[in-house]
């Protein structure tokens, strides 16, 4: 069981960022008007996944090569053709041009192309780079911090539902986990005034506290009585709904004093997380905790002695507590840390993202779209890093798409859906564009939970 | 011979007894006890609850129920300490709770609870009863879909994409054809057609089934929510005002004071339910089919030994209780609501499946369950206009905490379907 190949998964993991910006040609000349960005995560994965055979088992080198580069860039080309569908169902101009598709074919192909150019390009000014604003160096570089600034949460989340994954726990529990740290920071953050600094670390702790304890909750039910972790984190999303409704109802709580609204006072100056690069960006500290937490996760799964029990329960749970491994604890273990990671994206919500104040919608689906990033990304920390920039880049730009074309936001759920959906049916994939495989009795991996249920008591 | 038989005899024995023996119940139940003291004595209420049992229309009038709020309250924890009481001795002597002690024990903690906050104010029984069985219908259709998927092996987490799906192209089509029916008949099928997806996934690629249904109610939401900001937003008649089901009186039923108004004046679609109830448990447990079924879930490897398709067999199964889902979502368009809303089903088929695990992967149980949580989750709204002491998220909470110390403790040792969430492979 040795992690050799880890570091360098990670070094290329991090080298492909730099590469990818200038796409794979080769992978997505003449098919689609792929923007982007969406080469960029595909670059992602191809460093993340290009890495040499790891020594541990077989089996994890099949899933490494079943799981290969040209598998993700074919789902996210998949799920953008897919997208370009929706989008062409419901365009009015395609519409119109298909009305009189038998005398003047060429105008529903060109209604078409202009539907689906029209919004990828859109997608592309919100995301990556606005060139409709050359004049304006502040404007056109804002879409690229605003897709990082999206993606700082997802990320966030997502390596908390990730680290549960490699233990073999399914962490539905995102929303609740954000709510409750979210909570506690913006208690803090809003309404204790403390000396600059020292507020906003105290903010942050208090608030990943939160999250970490309404994780571990989850991981000591499972341990002490056996109860099923999906079910459990499912009733606590709702309990912490209702739990900071009220309070953010309830003055001397959450309310901001003298309002009506459930919405929290503004947060103090000394709490909110300092912008990286000047007040005409949104790109803030947050950014940077999320590239720590990600080593942190890194170093804890792939160097520390506490991830390798991680992993090993992960892997097996009844070897791991014939191997002395106290599953109980490991289980409690890893809901803490899940719950401070996911805990950290909702500190980031109310400290960063709402300073004006936040209301009980606050979580803004993430906690559901960390499971997306995290499955995308594989549940290895820097797979779930790029996994993040990706989804970020995709919901930066869907704003620009509503606005520009007049597409839903909502496609951007459909896209996420569809990438994780062909990513992780790597034999559909194989069979539409009609690949060889690899090996037959290839499975995407990951530690299922129906392994754990016996492994409760 | 007989030196052989015996031996396991024993062991087998030993080790019900062992996991029979649990403590969970009875320590739940001192748990409400308490909580039931607290509430009721320690922060009793004076004055007197009274529970109407009649509408004005009712042919039969009943004189309305008055109870003394502080007395009932008295009464309830006695009954209750008796119950847990009860409980302990039969844990101690090695038998298991019984199901009907549980029943009666919630029913007696629900009327304390209602009588304590509703102190002083009047309860419309009818019209809360009502109410729950509103609420409660899509959270049957969904379970009893979630019961028939797990029991077959896979693991339905898209309940909520199934009823979500079923809401939107059941509104679509009752509106587009002016047939409600037709509608149900789209609502089912677009359910069945979440369940491909989920059952193709799982059972011919086969990916981990709980990512398969987590991304399917992302996919479902992501679908449903730009095909109405495309479609009905701007058209609603044309796409989005379907015809409701009518209510319809079964003559003489709907005359029984209490009952008749809630169960017997009701629409199609919980008709419709009265029948799939005891049918799903009946096929389940009495039919061929169910034998098949179950012991797909149970035992694939055996199932296949003697010659059961299991591919198809779960194949097939997990299209039907999709279709089941399905039809439950037209409920929230077709009779509860009217028309479709952005993301309308709102979590219900979580609690849907919640009531799945809660029934312990029975129709019968798990229809009680998501009975039970359409009782507190109605229950809210009912005390919000009688005003309770208790703040009305506390009361939403209610369900989802109940769920948890469910799962924590009363059924925690609860063991579902052998195979459920396994692919098989040959």
């Amino acid at each position: 069981m040795s992690n050799t190949n880890d570091p360098k998964d990670a070094a290329l993991g991090g080298a492909a960022a730099s590469p990818s910006a200038k796409g794979h040609p080769a992978d997505t000349a003449g098919a689609e008007p792929l923007t982007p960005e969406t080469t960029d995560a595909a670059g992602a994965q191809h460093g993340a996944s290009d890495v040499p055979p790891p020594p541990r088992s077989t089996q994890i080198l099949k899933e490494i090569f079943g799981g290969s580069a040209a598998i993700s860039v074919l789902a996210v080309l998949l799920a953008l053709i897919f997208g370009g569908l929706l989008i062409v169902m419901t365009d009015e101009g395609v519409q119109e041009a298909a009305g009189y598709f038998f005398s003047r074919p060429a105008d529903t192909l060109r209604a078409i192309a202009d539907a689906v150019g029209g919004a990828y390009a859109a997608l592309f000014r919100g995301s990556i780079f606005n060139y409709l604003r050359p004049d304006d160096l502040v404007a056109a570089f804002r879409p690229i911090t605003e897709t990082l600034a999206n993606a700082t949460p997802l990320i966030a989340a997502g390596l908390g539902v990730a680290l549960a994954f490699r233990v073999g726990l399914f962490n539905i529990g995102g929303r609740g986990q954000m709510l409750i740290a979210a909570a506690a920071a913006g208690y803090v953050g809003a309404y204790i005034p403390m000396p600059p600094v020292i507020h906003l670390i105290v903010a942050l702790v208090v608030g990943i506290i939160g999250g970490a304890l309404w994780g571990g909750l989850v991981g000591l039910l499972k341990a002490r009585t056996g109860a099923h972790e999906v079910i459990v984190t499912i009733m606590l999303n709702y309990v912490a709904f209702y739990l900071v409704s009220y309070l953010l109802r309830t003055e001397g709580a959450l309310q901001a004093p003298g309002q009506n609204n459930p919405k929290s006072g503004p947060m103090l100056e000394t709490a909110v997380f300092p912008d990286l690069l000047g007040p005409q960006y949104n790109l803030n500290l947050g950014f940077i905790l999320v590239v720590l937490a990600t080593i942190y996760v890194w170093y804890l799964l792939n160097r520390s002695a506490m991830g390798f029990q991680f992993r090993a329960v992960g892997e097996n749970p009844h070897a791991a507590r014939v191997a002395g491994i106290n599953v109980g604890s490991v289980y409690v273990k890893v809901m803490l840390i899940a719950g401070a990671l996911v805990g950290l994206a909702g500190v980031y919500q109310v400290l960063g993202n709402f300073t004006g104040g936040f209301a009980a919608g606050l979580d803004a689906g993430i906690g559901f779209d960390a499971i997306t990033v995290a499955l995308l990304g594989r549940s290895k920390p820097w797979g779930v890093f790029f996994a993040g920039i990706l989804f970020g880049a995709l919901k930066a730009g869907s704003y620009t798409m509503q606005a520009a074309e007049g597409i839903p936001v909502d496609i951007v759920l459909v896209v996420q859906s569809f990438i994780v959906l062909f990513i992780a049916a790597p034999p559909l994939v194989r069979a539409i564009f009609r690949l060889p495989t690899p090996d037959s009795s290839f499975r995407w991996r990951v530690p299922s939970i129906s392994r754990t249920k016996e492994a409760a008591r | 011979m007989s030196a052989v038989t015996t031996t396991p005899a024993p062991s087998t024995a030993e080790s019900t007894s062992v996991t029979v023996r649990s403590w969970k119940a009875p320590i739940a139940f001192a748990i409400f006890t308490v909580i039931g003291a607290a509430l009721f004595l320690g922060l009793g209420r004076g004055g007197d609850t009274t529970y109407r049992l009649s509408d004005g229309r009712d042919a039969i009038q009943l004189p309305a129920l008055i109870l003394p709020s502080y007395a009932t309250g008295i009464v309830a924890v006695i009954l209750m300490a008796a119950a847990a009481v009860g409980a302990f001795l039969l844990v101690r002597a090695a038998r298991k709770v019984p199901l009907w002690l549980t029943t009666v024990f919630a029913l007696v903690f629900l009327l304390g609870f209602l009588t304590w906050a509703a102190a002083g104010a009047t309860v419309p029984l009818v019209g809360l009863l009502a109410g729950a069985l509103t609420v409660s219908t899509p959270l049957i259709f969904g379970a009893l879909g979630g019961v028939i998927s797990e029991r077959v092996g896979v693991v339905n987490i898209a309940i909520e994409a199934q009823l979500l799906a079923g809401a939107f192209v059941a509104a679509m089509i009752g509106t587009l054809t002016g047939q409600p029916m037709l509608g149900l008949l789209g609502a089912m099928i677009a359910g069945a057609l979440v369940s491909v997806i989920l059952a193709s996934f799982a059972i011919k690629y086969l990916v981990d089934q709980v990512i398969v249904g987590v991304v399917l109610n992302v996919l479902v939401i992501g679908l449903t929510s730009f095909f109405y900001s495309t479609y009905m937003v701007d058209n609603p008649e044309l796409f989005n005002s379907p015809d409701k089901f009518e209510r319809v009186a079964i003559p003489l039923l709907s005359d029984i004071p209490v009952l008749g108004p809630i169960l017997f004046n009701q629409t199609l679609i919980v008709y419709i339910m009265f029948v799939l109830v005891p049918t799903v448990w009946f096929a389940l447990f009495k039919t061929r089919w169910g034998l098949r079924l179950r012991s797909v879930g149970e035992h694939p490897k055996a199932a296949d030994t003697v010659g059961i398709n299991v591919k198809a067999t779960r194949f097939w199964n997990v299209l039907l209780a999709g279709a089941i889902a399905g039809g439950g979502g037209a409920f929230f368009t077709l009779a509860a609501v009217g028309s479709f809303a952005k993301e309308m089903t709102n979590g219900a088929g979580f609690i849907a499946l919640a009531a799945v695990i809660f029934g312990r992967w029975d129709p019968i149980r798990a229809t009680l369950a998501a009975l039970l949580f359409g009782f507190a989750t109605n229950l809210q709204s009912t005390l919000s206009i009688v005003g309770s002491p208790v703040p009305s998220e506390f009361m939403l909470m209610l369900p989802y905490i109940v769920t948890i110390f469910a799962v924590a403790g009363l059924v925690g040792m609860s063991r579902p379907p052998a195979a459920s969430g396994k692919p098989y492979i040959k």
